[in-house]
């Protein structure tokens, strides 16, 4: 379904990522562990088309299109979703209405008809029990004054909402606590089919102990050095991500 | 309220939908000013002899003010109008005096339907009863006779003054006198018309009011005097729209509206302003110059002015409340946008004299384009005026880095036991809430709407219904283009 080939991404005069390939399939979910500032991010927000990342070589592409030809709306509505890190408040817009509006935006472009508002509640409502989202955030306005916990669980929401083809969680799994983690992934495993796929962009292992991946890749430095099964986040918990940065004891490179 | 985006886009395909211009027979008095204009304008509108003293007194005191003593403080620079060069008086040639919508020339009909304002219809429908002034001369009005059943006494300013003198005569110019400024002296000379209500004791209006004014033709000026009285008790809710045709001259719209609200009275009064703002390159678009006023001279009485403008070239106007009587409330909740080259200075005055008097300031003034924004508010506390509460919020957005947001507050307090709050903000749209939105699938103009209406919440829901959506509307055709 997506396809990262030989990625280059700089930000300013900056290389961030340096050849990242990554083919992620259907029913898959892919986890990308590194340590701070190894291009993590970088990844997915290239992936979602946010600016200020300029690409100079490689491609992206999702079922054959090209997503770095579309701009972000485009590629939200083929069903690219990005579950934000740090989720941006936008005061006096409730949540109810920008969900009822991206939803029917994606509707509309899929070429279903668009949810009134009657069909939207009783969607919404469905879909509220599922994260076990309070009545109260759904009329607040985005974000605004959330937890930390109550944002990343509006983000799962969102995704549940959706629906996309492919989920892309930026260390989702940050500043929450044991149950708000467990709550979001059961977030994550219910939205899991054959149809869609998962990336789960995180520094630690601690989320993989819910979401399950079929395959783990650590990237270093802005390339993906080793690839595995879900074993492998085990593994770097365990010897820490020196092991895969320095696999051999340290050789005189100044 | 949900954000109706389809509708949105439907109007993101065009920049200003009321730049047409309607072919109609007028009646245009030549250009320039002098007693013999004014002399000229009151004898067409059948005026009496007191009226036209009066106006003479106001040209006599205009004279005397020197150019350079036009109002000046403000934060725009424009050049200088030529007084000489305005049509003050233009006129839809009329025959017959009009019994009846079926009389109006279908041409001017065909207009107001054009801004979406098909009086038949607002007739039948809404239950708004409409007085619409084009250039200068108002040319229907609707609902009259339900409203006279009532007491309401709800027409142009022209038929108030020749069927109602006594009230007219009584209170205008009692808010704002002639002496005021610069502009006020020169619309109480040259005014040509506006709407007039009074409210008796007791009568709670039950509809909304409104009245829609059109600048038509090239070189007029327009100069509307409105007038709005409820007597003791009295509700009214009243909305005032404006459009005008694209041209590439200036064209001056200096109005006066004067609100009077007696003991326990009630007046909201709202405006939609969609005065043509000139092209993306600064050129053309109309210069409002108001003067607006209320005056709480009853006990318990109340003034809410509400104000959504996304038009003219330049706009300088500060809707304010005299709040005389003791426990009077003025309201004041104001969304003004300015795109391309377009300036605004505008706020509010809250003069505090009686006792226990509020007074409440919600500012939301958006900038983008090239554009300069500026608040000014006086927020004034009497030494008579025990126990008075202001609050004031006054928040600035920015859409871009080449616009400019201004606040000047300015606090005056004589009475020790008086509450002064004044909250400010300033912020920019960020890339990141339109990334965020975007990613969810909102078109870029779409979620800078979504933003943008948001931020303006707290004024919207104080519009009507109908005038909430309209308000939406515009700002969202105003904002085009102004990202990206």
């Amino acid at each position: 379904m997506l396809t990262v080939k030989d990625l280059f991404v700089r930000v300013e005069d900056k290389e961030i990522l340096k050849g990242i390939n990554l083919e992620v399939n259907a029913g898959e979910v892919h986890a990308i562990m590194g340590p701070n500032g190894s291009g993590k991010s970088t990844l997915a927000n290239v992936i979602a088309g946010k600016d200020g990342y300029e690409v100079t070589g490689g491609s992206v592409t999702m079922d054959g299109m090209d997503l770095l030809d579309m701009s972000p709306e485009e590629r939200a509505r083929e069903g690219v979703f990005l579950a934000f890190q740090y989720p941006v408040e936008i005061p006096g817009v409730s949540n109810a209405t920008f969900l009822k509006t991206a939803l029917n935006e994606i509707r509309k472009h899929k070429g279903l008809e668009e949810l009134d508002a009657m069909n939207f509640l009783k969607f919404m409502r469905e879909k509220m029990k599922v994260v076990g989202i309070d009545e109260k955030l759904i009329n607040r306005p985005v974000n605004q004054g959330f937890s930390g916990g109550e944002k990343k669980r509006n983000e799962i929401f969102q995704l549940q909402m959706l629906q996309p083809k492919l989920a892309v969680l930026d260390e989702t799994d940050s500043g929450l606590d044991i149950d708000a983690l467990k709550i979001v992934s059961n977030g994550v495993n219910l939205f899991r089919s054959k149809e869609n796929a998962v990336v789960v962009v995180t520094h630690y292992q601690r989320l993989l102990d819910y979401i399950i991946p079929d395959f783990v890749h650590v990237l270093v430095d802005g390339r993906i050095v080793k690839s595995g099964g879900k074993e492998l986040a085990l593994e770097l918990e365990e010897k820490g991500y020196d092991w895969v940065i320095n696999p051999e004891p340290a050789a005189a490179t100044v | 309220m949900s954000t109706d985006l389809s509708n949105v886009e439907e109007l993101a395909i065009s920049d200003y939908k009321y730049g047409f211009e309607t072919d109609i027979e007028m009646d245009v008095v030549p250009k320039g000013l002098s007693e013999e204009t004014i002399r000229i304008i009151s004898a067409k509108k059948n005026e009496p002899e007191w009226m036209l003293e009066w106006r003479l007194k106001a040209y006599r005191h205009w004279l005397t003010i020197k150019h350079e003593d036009q109002p000046h403080w403000a934060n725009i620079s424009y050049p200088a109008v030529d007084f000489q060069d305005i049509i003050y008086y233009a006129a839809p040639k009329r025959k017959i005096e009009l019994k009846s919508l079926d009389e109006v020339d279908p041409e001017l009909l065909k207009t107001f339907e054009k801004l979406g304002i098909s009086l038949q219809e607002q007739k039948r429908l809404t239950g708004v009863a409409v007085d619409a002034v084009f250039d200068s001369v108002s040319v229907t009005t609707t609902f009259k006779e339900e409203l006279s059943r009532l007491g309401i006494i709800f027409c142009s300013m022209s038929e108030a003054i020749q069927e109602h003198p006594e009230l007219v005569k009584k209170y205008i110019g009692s808010v704002v006198p002639y002496t005021d400024n610069f502009y006020a002296a020169l619309n109480s000379a040259v005014f040509t018309d506006g709407s007039f209500c009074y409210i008796p004791k007791g009568v709670r209006c039950p509809m909304e009011l409104s009245t829609y004014f059109r600048i038509n033709t090239s070189g007029t000026g327009q100069f509307e005097r409105t007038l709005l009285i409820a007597d003791e008790g009295g509700y009214v809710s009243y909305l005032e729209g404006c459009t005008a045709p694209m041209r590439d001259e200036n064209q001056l719209h200096a109005a006066v509206v004067e609100l009077i609200a007696m003991d326990d009275a009630t007046i909201k009064y709202s405006t939609v302003q969609n005065w043509y703002p000139g092209d993306k390159e600064g050129k053309g678009g109309i210069y409002n110059f108001v003067t607006k006023r209320g005056a709480c001279r009853g006990n318990n009485s109340k003034i809410t002015w509400t104000q959504v403008e996304t038009g003219s070239a330049i706009t300088w106007k500060y809707p304010s409340c005299i709040l005389q009587g003791d426990n009077s409330i003025g309201e004041f909740y104001s969304v003004a946008v300015t795109n391309n080259h377009q300036q605004a200075d505008t706020g509010t005055k809250m003069i505090h004299l009686g006792k226990n008097t509020k007074s409440t300031i919600v500012s939301k003034g958006i900038s983008a384009g090239k554009s300069n924004n500026s608040y000014r508010g006086l927020v004034k506390v009497h030494k008579n005026a025990d126990n008075a509460r202001n609050f004031t919020q006054c928040d600035s957005l920015l859409i871009g880095d080449r616009c400019g947001a201004h606040t000047f507050p300015y606090i005056e307090v004589s009475n020790e036991s008086a509450k002064v709050e004044h909250e400010a903000t300033t912020s920019k749209i960020g890339e990141d809430q339109l990334f965020y939105l975007r990613q969810r699938g909102i078109a870029q103009e779409d979620a800078i709407n979504l933003i943008v209406n948001g931020y303006c919440k707290d004024v919207f829901r104080e519009l009507p219904m109908e005038f909430a959506v309209e308000a939406q509307k515009l700002l969202s055709i105003s904002l085009e283009g102004s990202v990206g």
